[in-house]
């Protein structure tokens, strides 16, 4: 089992966070990760991702170049820029509060999350990473939810543990979200 | 017959023989860093640091132990003594290309930290090792081997005033300018020293001495010559005196 | 578990604090500021030193004087920043001091580009400085191994007063992953009978050095360096194979682009292509023995470097003209992929 995927959008929007999570969960799932961000200038108030691989087996280039097999993308310009990292056959997990397109391959699934509402009308907007995340795991099974939330204190602190339940909310609706689109198609 | 000894040789200083031309006053500046490191009772845990230049051979002559740094990086290498051996006493000597021209970065962030060393900057106005050429602090006018025809301001500036300038940084806490040039100005000049360790023994901060010297083989003139070229030529430009006393400031 | 998810540049810091560093002299230049960041925060609380330095040319000389007088100290810089140490790194060398050198590589010449690179090369292996030297230089190609040669890295500079130089790059450096810190069996050192900690008015002094004007004595001092530097090539040795057995191609890579390489040794394997790998894991010294054991009918070398071609002289240096020697690279920030890696292995078998 491996998941290569691409967490993009843009500063503030939480992907690196979203990112270190699930490599940390992959982590303590006994799987071998990495997560490897973008540093450059488009850094300062631009767009920022990360590349994250959970494996079985040792992993190699921690680079994703054109063999992602899923990209989440919370804003236009990280779509626009990583549609085309995903292999044919990966998963694209649009943020369509903020994305108002349509992927523009056949060859990939793609999935809508409407992860800003989701996150508003859960309590919280800063949770629509969570949403995302609650999305991609459901669909590809990668780490375990609870293997997400153990990972929370420790990539974040443990003072930030008063957020974890509002955290698992999002998880749960991100999951909900692209498992009924997964039942309509 | 009684024998009474009048005078001896530091025994801060080893028994090799100085490599200095005749009349160059490096000796006299070795010898007076060297009693003062007797005075203070500080011989045994000091620690030199040497540049490159001059007194690049200088490991030969102190009796302490002695780093020789690349050309300019001494306040590094004392720095990072220093931050390793806090008890211990640092020093660097210095000659004014080493210290006023390659190495002004570490000199003035060494005295920006105020790291607790002494610097003993001697300024003879040339590159006396390399033979001669223009420093940073030749005079206007002044005849070397890269300014065969007189230094001039529109060329290459006036002279570096590095008292003054280290003087401006809040972390040096002691600056004194002096010479050698006659006796008084000897025991002048070994008063500012001891001051410079002692700033740095009561943990003060950086000190520095800038010391008026000659080279009488590189000015092309006798070593007497010599000494009245600094009194009349140097002094005038580079003035003798206190800059900074944090000791006596507070007092 | 013991494991932690760390980033290379600050896990790089915890093995040195581990393996007993407690001074670090650096300066800020990307992609390695959070190793800098990070002893600021963890030398103080470890009893250490941390000290930004005015420029990297301080930065170095400052060990220079630190490990002169006794100190476990450490420096780390990127590619545009090591070219000011070299000065330092040079003179280090020359006194036979031991110190540890991080060196998170980014693309170049000049200021290049903040981009990972491997294009530091011939300036780490050659002795960058002036001068007839050599230092000892780890290729990590994980998080986990350079934590642990890092933690090695101090008692081999001490072992043989020599400059340890752990080169990573922007990859290593920026990247997560799962680490864990193992003790690391301590070798039996000499005492340090050399330091400057002042005479105490009961020894000689002690010099740390390295003129030396009578050519006699500079020769001899010469000698004694490149002696030690045939014991390092002799005892130091480090490097991974894998298939080399039948391989039909055999990659050489370090660092990061071994990973690279992997990958695509895998996909070719199941296209029914043999291919191996040799990993250098000491650049130098580099490691000629294990193309001793590549086979003879193997076709051709590849070197996979994130540079236009440096490694690929030790490589032709190493194999000794028994094969030919491809190159497939790339640089200026970019890193070669599995994919480029395969047609390179497929066009070299196609020539044949």
């Amino acid at each position: 089992m491996i998941e290569k995927v691409i967490v993009a959008g843009f500063g503030g929007q939480g992907v690196m966070a979203i990112g270190k999570l699930l490599a940390y969960a992959g982590m303590l799932e006994d799987k071998n990760v990495s997560w490897l961000p973008s540093y450059g200038p488009e850094m300062r108030g631009g767009t920022a991702n990360c590349d994250v691989i959970v494996s079985d087996k040792m992993i190699g280039s921690p680079v994703l170049t054109n063999d992602a097999t899923a990209a989440i993308v919370m804003n236009l310009p990280s779509m626009n820029k990583f549609e085309s990292h995903v292999a044919s056959g990966g998963k694209l997990i649009i943020n369509e509060s903020l994305i108002d397109k349509k992927a523009t391959r056949d060859d990939i699934e793609a999935y809508y999350i409407d992860a800003n509402r989701i996150a508003n009308d859960i309590g919280n907007a800063k949770a629509a990473n969570m949403v995302m995340l609650g999305a991609f795991i459901a669909l590809t099974g990668i780490v375990e939810k609870q293997s997400i939330l153990k990972a929370f204190t420790k990539v974040f602190g443990e003072d930030k543990a008063k957020f974890l339940q509002l955290n698992e909310k999002a998880l749960d609706a991100g999951s909900q979200a692209v498992l009924q689109q997964i039942s309509k198609v | 017959m009684m024998t009474t000894m009048v005078y001896s040789k530091s025994k801060a200083l080893t028994d090799a023989e100085l490599h200095y031309c005749p009349g160059c006053t490096h000796g006299v500046i070795h010898k007076l860093v060297a009693e003062v490191l007797v005075e203070l009772n500080v011989l045994g845990k000091s620690i030199g640091v040497i540049p490159v230049g001059c007194a690049a051979l200088a490991y030969k002559y102190f009796n302490c132990d002695v780093h020789q740094a690349a050309h300019g990086r001494a306040p590094a290498v004392a720095t990072g003594i220093k931050r390793v051996r806090p008890e211990e006493v640092v020093f660097t000597y210095q000659g004014d290309g080493d210290l006023a021209s390659i190495g002004t970065a570490e000199i003035i962030h060494a005295a920006h930290r105020g790291e607790k060393i002494t610097t003993i900057f001697v300024n003879n106005g040339i590159y006396g090792m390399t033979g001669g050429q223009m420093a940073p602090t030749t005079l206007i006018g002044q005849k070397s081997t890269t300014s065969p025809l007189g230094r001039t301001e529109e060329h290459s500036g006036k002279p570096l005033k590095v008292a003054e300038m280290l003087a401006t940084i809040d972390g040096a806490k002691f600056v004194e300018r002096v010479s050698v040039h006659n006796p008084a100005a000897v025991r002048k000049a070994k008063k500012a020293i001891r001051k410079a360790f002692e700033c740095q023994l009561s943990g003060k901060g950086f000190g520095i001495v800038e010391v008026l010297s000659t080279c009488p083989t590189n000015w092309g003139v006798t070593p007497v010559d010599g000494l009245k070229w600094l009194e009349e030529k140097m002094i005038p430009y580079y003035p003798l005196k206190n800059f900074r006393n944090t000791e006596e400031e507070e007092a | 578990m013991n494991k932690v998810l760390m980033k290379g540049n600050e896990a790089v810091c915890e093995a040195a604090i581990r393996a007993g560093c407690r001074y670090f002299f650096g300066y800020p230049i990307t992609p390695q500021n959070e190793i800098p960041e990070y002893m600021s925060k963890v030398m103080p609380e470890n009893g250490g030193v941390f000290l930004q330095a005015e420029s990297e040319v301080a930065a170095i000389n400052m060990v220079y004087g630190a490990v002169g007088a006794g100190g476990r100290v450490m420096t780390s810089s990127s590619s545009p920043g090591m070219s000011l140490k070299q000065e330092g790194i040079s003179y280090i060398a020359g006194a036979e001091l031991p110190c540890v050198i991080v060196n998170m590589m980014r693309g170049g010449p000049g200021l290049g580009s903040i981009q990972p690179g491997q294009a530091d090369y011939f300036q780490s292996t050659r002795g960058g400085g002036n001068g007839d030297y050599r230092h000892i230089v780890y290729a990590p190609a994980s998080i986990q191994e350079m934590v642990d040669l890092t933690m090695e890295a101090f008692d081999i500079a001490d072992l043989y007063r020599i400059p340890v130089l752990v080169l990573g790059d922007g990859m290593i450096g920026q990247m997560m992953e799962a680490v864990e810190f193992k003790s690391i069996k301590p070798i039996e050192l000499p005492d340090k009978d050399w330091i400057t900690d002042g005479t105490k008015e009961i020894r000689q002094p002690r010099i740390i050095n390295s003129l030396y004007l009578d050519p006699d004595e500079l020769y001899a001092h010469n000698l004694r360096l490149e002696k030690k530097h045939a014991l390092i090539e002799s005892r130091e040795v480090r490097f991974e194979t894998q298939g080399l057995e039948n391989a039909e191609v055999v990659c050489v890579a370090y660092g990061t682009t071994s990973r690279v390489v992997k990958n695509a040794i895998e996909e070719l394997e199941a296209e029914g292509i043999k291919v191996g790998i040799i990993r250098p894991i000491t650049l130098w010294p580099f490691p000629d023995k294990a193309f001793d054991e590549i086979s003879d009918t193997t076709k051709a070398l590849l070197t996979v470097e994130m540079s236009m071609g440096q490694m690929i002289d030790d490589v032709k240096i190493a194999s000794k003209g028994r094969w030919p020697v491809h190159f497939y690279g790339k640089s200026g920030g970019l890193v070669p992929t599995p994919t480029g890696v395969k047609e390179s292995v497929k066009k070299i078998m196609g020539g044949k």
